[in-house]
């Protein structure tokens, strides 16, 4: 494999994995709902970075994934939305720490 | 035609009669007229079978029974199990006495429960018990013998609980239920036995096996005919199972003739004829066998000297008498054991409607009069002689039967077993013994019918004038079976009349070839000439004695009336309390048996070790595990999250590797 073959493969696959990364990270630590949302966002799309670059090799399947991707998160971001938005206006609050109903 | 193979037709016709009058019984609307010829009509229809049968057997006796097989029941493995009868002479026999005295007892039973409001429910259960013991007779294997002896016993428990309002009744229904399970248990390890032991259970094939099978005095046939022997006395009434017969007296009184004296009880001397071959193998079973008999003979005839209850003194009459049948089977004199069974199922069904015809009276004038008193304490009757004459006439022939006076049937059959028991003393001294009580017996038996007869026929009238007015006969549906019963009482005995009387012992040459097996064992000889005169007389003077005895004690003295009656003291309170068996028995099984029920067996191992441990115990041990497990779900998403990524690389680790 070279990168010939295929330009520029390894800096996007070291972004997507740093963005993905951060997104993990920032799902871990953040406690705001919303924020928690858009760092879900930043994994998915990381991985969108990854099916892309990777196409280059394996041809269109890749990028064929990266709409299907895009559509379950739109439809994700839709249904994630109203969830919470519906959380917001029976808690007034979108603090993680403040919605524990699972709690055994 | 056949007869025999539509033997079946005999149960088939009870159980269609049982059907149809049960169907009847569940109508909101009774349906007398339905169910009075219905009732008593299959048992005649029946009867008329069985004398088909009989007239065939007497036409051609055969030496092998016929077996009428029905279908395979328990084909598995060796063991090869048909519903099948068997028509020989020992079940002929007893099918003509089953038919025959359940017709009379049914007729007499349209007239003494015709006001009863469970009219329909009684001929079902009647048909039903007929139907059952007619299984019990004619079965060709021990398994379909147990059929009916399981079937009569319930019937009996639905009989005796009749009119299960009242606790008692229900009661004593249940008291008769249970003892006669204990012997029902005899029976089945005595099945068991004779299954591993010949490996058979066929009455042809055990009394064709056995002689070769079993050692004869060996442990193993001694054990078991003590099992079978278990079962004969929860049935027939003898010590130790003997208390629940008193108590059947709750139901009806013409179940007691029938189901309580005539039939059901003489099953245990039907089963020692049935199996004799056994018995003849065990001269120790048969001793034992005679002397229970001969002791119950004794102890249940002083009970009933003093007993006020019409129907107790009969019912004790009843134990004492399965008491001489056990002597003559135990004494291996099979035929004459049935001969008294026969005998004593007319003189005693006699006795129980002809208490029914007085009971019904009693029960009538009292009704009109609306008078509270007890109708069955001979103590309130009393002269009665002037308003029932039929009724008198015919238990007094009924009494002379029982007491053995010539030439009335009880004579002869009482007369050979008393031979019988006297005959094998020459082998086993013990058996003279047997005999001595017998005698006894005997005595007190005639005294205590005179006394019966005494006090509630002759003498001044205790029922209070008021209520003597209303004292009549009973309807002719009453006094006719009892009129039939009546002749068949006196002339009974006919059918073995022996040598000295002219007759040649008809009764046990055609029982023969069922017995035939036994007598090679234990074959008996009856006394003959002076030794059987003396014997004679001997029976008779005791009877004859026994009875004016009991006439002159009873009448020679005013018989205060039940109300007024001081109670009982010294022997007369114990021997009126039936010398507290009743009571040592709940105080020495039933309690302990309650106690460890209600505090071991309920308190300890249902709810301490059932519900506690292992029903609660299960519930609360996964209540724990669940409250453990729960307190991982924090409801923080980010504990999730944690967990989930640390998944997710555990897995990525190992799809990696």
């Amino acid at each position: 494999m070279t990168d010939g073959m295929a330009p520029l493969l390894g800096p996007a696959l070291g972004l997507s994995a740093i963005l993905f990364s951060l997104g993990v990270a920032g799902v871990l630590l953040r406690r705001n709902v919303i924020v928690l949302f858009v760092c879900i966002e930043l994994m998915l799309n990381a991985v969108n970075l990854t099916f892309v670059a990777l196409a280059q090799l394996h041809g269109a399947s890749g990028q064929v994934m990266v709409f299907f991707v895009m559509t379950v998160a739109a439809a994700e971001a839709a249904v994630g939305l109203a969830i919470i938005l519906s959380i917001f206006r029976h808690k007034q609050s979108v603090d993680l720490q403040n919605i524990n109903l699972l709690r055994g | 035609m056949n007869a025999s193979q539509w033997v079946w037709l005999t149960v088939a016709l009870p159980l269609a009669g049982f059907l149809v009058n049960g169907a009847l019984a569940l109508r909101r609307t009774p349906a007398r007229a339905a169910v009075s010829i219905v009732g008593p009509g299959v048992l005649i229809a029946a009867f008329g079978v069985a004398l088909a049968v009989f007239f065939e057997l007497l036409g051609q006796p055969p030496h092998e029974p016929h077996i009428v097989t029905l279908w395979s029941w328990m084909p598995a493995g060796a063991l090869e199990l048909n519903l099948a009868f068997q028509v020989d002479q020992l079940s002929a026999v007893m099918l003509l006495v089953v038919t025959g005295v359940g017709s009379l007892i049914h007729l007499f039973s349209v007239g003494y429960m015709r006001e009863d409001p469970g009219y329909a429910r009684y001929f079902a259960y009647l048909n039903l018990f007929v139907a059952f013991m007619l299984v019990l007779v004619l079965g060709s294997s021990l398994p379909v013998l147990f059929i009916g002896w399981e079937g009569v016993g319930l019937c009996s428990y639905l009989l005796i609980g009749f009119w299960f309002t009242e606790k008692t009744n229900a009661d004593a229904g249940l008291k008769a239920f249970i003892m006669n399970r204990i012997g029902d248990f005899g029976v089945l390890v005595a099945m068991f036995m004779l299954w591993r032991a010949l490996g058979t259970l066929d009455f042809a094939q055990i009394a064709a096996r056995a002689p070769d099978g079993l050692d004869a005095g060996g442990t193993i046939v001694t054990l078991i005919t003590l099992f079978l022997f278990l079962g004969c006395t929860g049935k027939s009434a003898q010590i130790p199972l003997y208390t629940w017969l008193p108590d059947a007296m709750a139901g009806p009184t013409p179940v007691s003739a029938l189901i309580h004296a005539a039939t059901m009880v003489t099953a245990g001397v039907y089963l020692v004829a049935r199996t004799n071959v056994l018995f003849a193998m065990a001269p120790l079973s048969s001793a034992v066998v005679a002397g229970v008999g001969a002791v119950t003979a004794l102890f249940a005839a002083t009970i009933a000297l003093k007993q006020y209850d019409i129907k107790k003194v009969l019912a004790y009459s009843t134990v004492s008498q399965l008491g001489y049948m056990f002597v003559a089977v135990g004494s291996a004199a099979f035929a004459g054991g049935i001969f008294h069974l026969v005998t004593h199922a007319f003189f005693k069904a006699l006795l129980f409607l002809g208490a029914g015809s007085v009971i019904h009276a009693m029960h009538h004038a009292y009704h009109a009069t609306h008078s509270h008193e007890d109708a069955q304490d001979m103590r309130n009757m009393g002269g009665l002689r002037r308003h029932l004459p039929v009724t008198f006439w015919l238990m007094t022939i009924a009494t002379l039967a029982i007491a053995g006076i010539p030439p009335f049937s009880g004579f002869f059959s009482k007369d050979e077993i008393l031979a019988s028991a006297f005959a094998r003393g020459a082998e086993m001294p013990i058996y003279y013994l047997y005999y001595a009580f017998g005698v006894v017996a005997a005595f007190l038996t005639a005294f205590y019918m005179a006394r019966l007869i005494a006090m509630t026929f002759l003498g001044e009238n205790r029922t209070g004038t008021e209520a003597e007015r209303h004292l009549h006969e009973a309807p002719w549906i009453m006094t006719g079976p009892l009129l039939v019963l009546g002749v068949l009482s006196a002339v009974g005995g006919v059918i073995n009349l022996p040598t000295f009387a002219g007759g040649h012992h008809a009764l046990e040459t055609w029982l023969e070839p069922v017995t035939a097996a036994g007598a090679a064992f234990a074959s008996l000889e009856l006394p003959h000439g002076t030794t059987e005169l003396l014997l004679v007389g001997g029976a008779i003077m005791v009877g004859a004695v026994g009875l004016l005895l009991g006439f002159r004690l009873t009448l020679g003295r005013r018989i205060p009336s039940a109300r007024e009656a001081p109670a009982d003291t010294g022997l007369a309170r114990v021997l009126n309390r039936k010398y507290y068996v009743d009571e040592i028995y709940d105080a020495a099984i039933v309690r302990p048996l309650v106690w460890l029920s209600r505090m071991v067996l309920w308190k300890g191992v249902d709810q301490g070790v059932v519900d506690g441990a292992a029903v609660n115990g299960t519930a609360r041990l996964s209540r724990g595990l669940g409250w453990v497990g729960s307190r991982l779900q924090t409801g923080q998403v980010g504990v999730y999250v944690v967990l989930f990524l640390v998944g997710a690389l555990w897995i990525l680790r190992a799809v990696i590797r």
